[in-house]
């Protein structure tokens, strides 16, 4: 056990998955001498060679799609995105061939790639590199999705997306990398898919959340602590949902509060809450409210904290969902 | 280090016309390659011709046409060997005839049958792309892949001349130049991009021009000479084997037929542009080309033809006799390890179906 910065512990994942399979290639923009722009990818060119850790040409789409051709010669590459919005232009080989070859060889070939990237506001950075996009990907079939919010859950999902046989999505909460420290496990870590983790017990009401929001809905859950029993559920994967973690955790409470920072159409928030109505209707004693972003471009980082969902938006719901 | 030089302006050649043009030969062609040539031709234009036939007789659904462009298939993928990969657009659904891919399969593509959809790791041939230029990054992710592990093996791409305007060509080209990896990136350039002429595509010179600004050599062939396709694939070829790199091809063709079945050109072609490429045909020049050589007989066409027509029917039997397609199957393959929620999904689709 060491105590890593949520940024560490992706390195220390990306280095113990590259020493346990050869192959294994990292790829992006700026990964291999600088390391990364956030460090995440520091000293994989130095221990796994120019071949293993690439410097690409600044062309997203085309990181991607020379990944697919990758997977087809044999290898497992993990490819970073720069900054969330950066990854748009790569949808083009995301939707139309990632989330598809396989079902397109039916079955007889296997894409295990993985895509990471820094994702989420707050950190006063310029346009375009604040977004949430989740829910872009959550929508392709094919793709799985994760986004862990601590660095031991940043380690053992990103070894679980990187062993997975299908394409996965982790979107990593860069707001966090370097504020969050725990002890994250020495050597193989994995956290499987699809299982979500309670991150505060409680019995009055579930707070959903993921990612940068987890540590919000800890903030909230814990303002109210004189006031009721809050749960926070950190969903930790969008695609497996833990569909059972959610159902079990709100039988209990009865109340849902979900909390994304994207914006609120068709996010992932609604999903939580339709999926709540059609499984768990009888076992709510109040509406599920959203606390999203709003449905507006990502402000000005000047006023930006007026959009994240924060602490007083979050007990705010809270306490219209316990009065009800 | 291999020095990029501009693009040929010049159209490569070997068939001549039997008059004016002498015609040329390639080293290292016997007879029976040359005849096999011929036959690769006369089966993917026997598979066009009857394809649109099946169209119109509710067979086969929509179909992209490639007739006339038979000669820069079967020239390109002859300069190949097995163990490299061919990833082709959806204008060369067939080219997998070449590898052994069935009549059958191909057209059970086109009839949106699930048999249509095959293993690329049994023909060293990928799916048929459909998004226009985006199988190109594939075909040089594979190809550097290939080199990395220090494997022998090359890929070729096909796409069309409204290909090169897409970001995914751009980006592929970049790759490929950067990686030095072994792939042809094969451009059939005819002139169309279903009603947009070349003019309106591109203001470069030529497509090939393109390829210099990625430190590719470029190379211009006539897209309707199969020896001259088959020689400049092979120059390529051999480059990516000696580790130079990628080579641009821009195999000049006239598109003669409609885009696809659902297409009416006579809106926008012109017609006496149309009838001239029809005159001067890939098939009937290299045929002709053969006969003055005195490797083909009248007889011997006649042989190979109805080898191939025989073919395209027993395919569409074997393809019309595929048994329907079990609904279960939209599920499939769409995972390794498919969410939960799939199963339910399922589950209700068979209870409903059952009921």
């Amino acid at each position: 056990m060491a105590d890593l910065l949520l940024v560490e512990a992706v390195n220390d994942a990306l280095h113990v998955e590259m020493e346990r399979d050869p192959s294994i290639l990292v790829m992006g923009e700026d990964v291999g001498k600088l390391g990364g722009v956030f460090r995440a990818t520091a000293g994989l060119q130095d221990r796994f060679g120019a071949d293993r850790c690439v410097d690409t040409p600044l062309a997203e789409a085309g990181i991607l799609g020379t990944a697919v051709g990758l997977c087809m010669a044999g290898w497992r590459p993990v490819v970073e995105m720069q900054y969330d919005a950066f990854s748009y232009p790569s949808l083009d080989q995301l939707i139309n061939h990632v989330g598809r070859y396989r079902w397109r060889t039916r079955g007889t070939m296997t894409f295990p790639l993985t895509i990471r990237m820094p994702y989420g506001g707050g950190v006063r950075a310029p346009e375009l590199h604040d977004d949430s996009p989740e829910t872009y990907y959550v929508h392709t079939p094919g793709v799985k999705v994760a986004i862990p919010s601590t660095p031991s859950d940043a380690k053992g999902l990103l070894a679980a997306a990187i062993r997975d046989p299908d394409p996965v999505v982790v979107l990593e909460p860069k707001l966090h990398y370097r504020t969050a420290k725990e002890e994250v496990p020495a050597g193989e870590h994995v956290v499987s898919l699809g299982v979500s983790r309670v991150a505060r017990e409680g019995s009055d009401l579930t707070i959903v959340a993921y990612g940068a929001m987890t540590h919000v809905a800890l903030g909230a859950a814990e303002a109210l602590a004189d006031e009721a029993s809050c749960e926070v559920l950190d969903l930790r994967s969008l695609k497996p949902l833990d569909e059972d973690g959610l159902l079990a955790s709100v039988a209990k409470t009865g109340r849902v509060v979900v909390v994304q920072e994207a914006p609120r159409v068709c996010g992932f928030a609604a999903e939580v809450a339709a999926v709540l109505a059609e499984k768990a209707i009888f076992d709510l004693h109040g509406p599920v409210i959203r606390v999203t972003g709003y449905d507006v471009p990502y402000p000005y980082w000047q006023i930006e904290d007026a959009y994240m969902p924060s602490v007083e938006r979050v007990v705010d719901a809270a306490r219209r969902v316990l009065s009800a | 280090m291999s020095r990029v030089l501009p693009a040929e302006a010049d159209l490569r050649r070997v068939i001549g016309d039997g008059e004016a043009i002498p015609d040329g030969e390639v080293d290292g062609l016997a007879a029976d390659d040359l005849l096999q040539l011929y036959r690769n031709l006369v089966l993917l234009r026997t598979y066009d011709e009857r394809s649109v036939v099946y169209h119109r007789q509710g067979r086969i659904g929509t179909y992209a046409i490639f007739w006339g462009h038979e000669a820069l298939q079967a020239g390109s993928v002859f300069a190949l060997e097995g163990r490299d990969w061919i990833f082709p657009a959806y204008r060369e659904s067939a080219i997998g005839l070449l590898r052994g891919i069935p009549v059958s399969t191909v057209l059970s593509w086109w009839r949106g049958h699930p048999s249509g959809w095959w293993n690329p790791t049994e023909y060293n041939v990928a799916s048929i792309c459909v998004p226009i230029a985006t199988q190109i990054p594939h075909a040089v992710g594979f190809a550097w892949g290939s080199a990395l592990k220090g494997e022998d093996r090359v890929a070729l791409t096909l796409f069309g001349d409204g290909a090169t305007s897409e970001g995914a060509f751009h980006e592929g080209a970049t790759f490929a130049g950067v990686t030095k990896a072994p792939v042809i990136l094969f451009c059939n350039n005819n002139q169309w991009a279903i009603s947009t002429p070349l003019s309106a595509q591109t203001a470069a010179p030529t497509l090939a021009d393109k390829a210099i600004g990625y430190g590719i050599p470029g190379v211009r062939v006539d897209g309707t000479d199969v020896l001259a396709v088959y020689e400049a694939t092979r120059d390529a070829v051999l480059r990516a084997r000696a580790g130079d790199g990628p080579t641009f091809i821009e195999a000049v063709t006239y598109r003669a037929a409609p885009h696809a079945t659902a297409d009416d050109p006579s809106m926008y072609v012109d017609a006496d542009r149309v009838q001239e490429a029809r005159e001067n045909e890939c098939v009937g020049r290299y045929a002709r080309y053969l006969t003055r050589l005195g490797v083909l007989s009248d007889s011997l066409a006649e042989k190979i033809k109805t080898e191939a027509l025989e073919v395209m029917r027993a395919g569409i039997a074997q393809a019309e006799s595929e048994p329907p397609a079990d609904p279960s199957l939209v599920f499939e393959h769409a995972y390794v390890d498919p969410p939960p929620s799939q199963h339910a999904d399922e589950a209700e689709l068979r209870r409903i179906l059952g009921g």
